[in-house]
């Protein structure tokens, strides 16, 4: 998996593209995640347009990151899922669960309120 | 990396990326069936789904049930090594592939000790809806036609997973 990290406004944006997938994706969404919590960002749009495939360690690391940045009252939001991720998350039903948009000014904005 | 396919012949070929693999590959049929035998590392997961994709490709199977498939033996041999052989890479993981009777049939065997599938909990009950982990045999069933679990020949878990061809995925 590549991650192209930006900073916008007060949101930290992770471009992320390939597979989140156990053994190499999903250590490396981790470590991005936890990069982001110790430079002080509490803001995290993870924008998966590039994501071919997030298999359940995946899920399960979003999931982690997710709960992870609650704790710390930092919020985390998933920006253009593809059609194939969009129906992972359906059937594990965290569609609910997050946050999710597919305009990225919009998702930008949606920090501060 | 290239595979060869058709007839009765067997081939070998690197692992990817670092880590220690062994691998034999047997096709058959024209292709529609594949045997392999992976130690057990992760990166070796691309390339089982990758020789799947061959099979199904060698069969006219279309790109989104071979999505889909794939997904699912991923999650079946991740198990494997991670739950079956514990990261153990000189432990065995067999493969078997099979498109046969408008079905994609699907083994994976690994060397552990067996597990209980009763003893998963669903992962989209609200309790476990923000767990971490858990949600690997959730998504064979989703993905899969059939998923039954039974003792292996190696003493471990053999998973088998069959997809019907004329069967739509449930979502």
């Amino acid at each position: 998996m590549k991650t192209r990290i930006r900073d916008v406004g007060g949101v930290r944006v992770l471009d992320l593209e390939g597979k989140i997938t156990i053994g190499s994706g999903d250590v490396e969404l981790r470590k991005s995640i936890e990069d982001a919590i110790t430079t002080g960002h509490n803001n995290i749009l993870l924008n998966l347009q590039g994501v071919t495939h997030i298999d359940s360690s995946g899920i399960g690391e979003m999931v982690g990151c997710f709960t992870t940045m609650a704790r710390k009252g930092g919020k985390m939001k998933l920006l253009n899922l593809t059609p194939k991720i969009n129906d992972i998350l359906q059937v594990t039903q965290l569609i609910t669960v997050f946050d999710i948009y597919d305009n990225e000014p919009e998702a930008l904005n949606s920090f501060a309120s | 990396m290239s595979l060869s396919a058709g007839g009765q012949g067997a081939a070998t070929a690197t692992p990817l990326r670092r880590r220690p693999a062994s691998l034999m590959l047997y096709f058959a049929r024209m292709a529609r069936e594949a045997r392999l035998q992976l130690l057990s590392a992760y990166e070796n997961i691309e390339l089982a789904q990758r020789v799947l994709a061959e099979v199904c490709g060698s069969a006219d199977i279309d790109g989104e049930t071979t999505y889909w498939v794939g997904m699912a033996l991923r999650e079946a041999l991740a198990n494997a090594i991670k739950h079956g052989n514990k990261l153990n890479a000189e432990k065995r993981v067999l493969i078997h592939m099979l498109v046969v009777d408008g079905q994609i049939r699907i083994e994976v065997e690994d060397e552990g000790e067996g597990f209980d599938p009763a003893s998963l909990e669903d992962p989209t009950s609200p309790g476990n809806l923000l767990r971490s982990s858990g949600r690997g045999v959730f998504y064979m069933h989703k993905f899969m036609d059939e998923v039954t679990f039974r003792a292996g020949q190696l003493g471990g878990t053999r998973v088998e997973l069959i997809k019907h061809l004329s069967a739509r995925r449930e979502s």
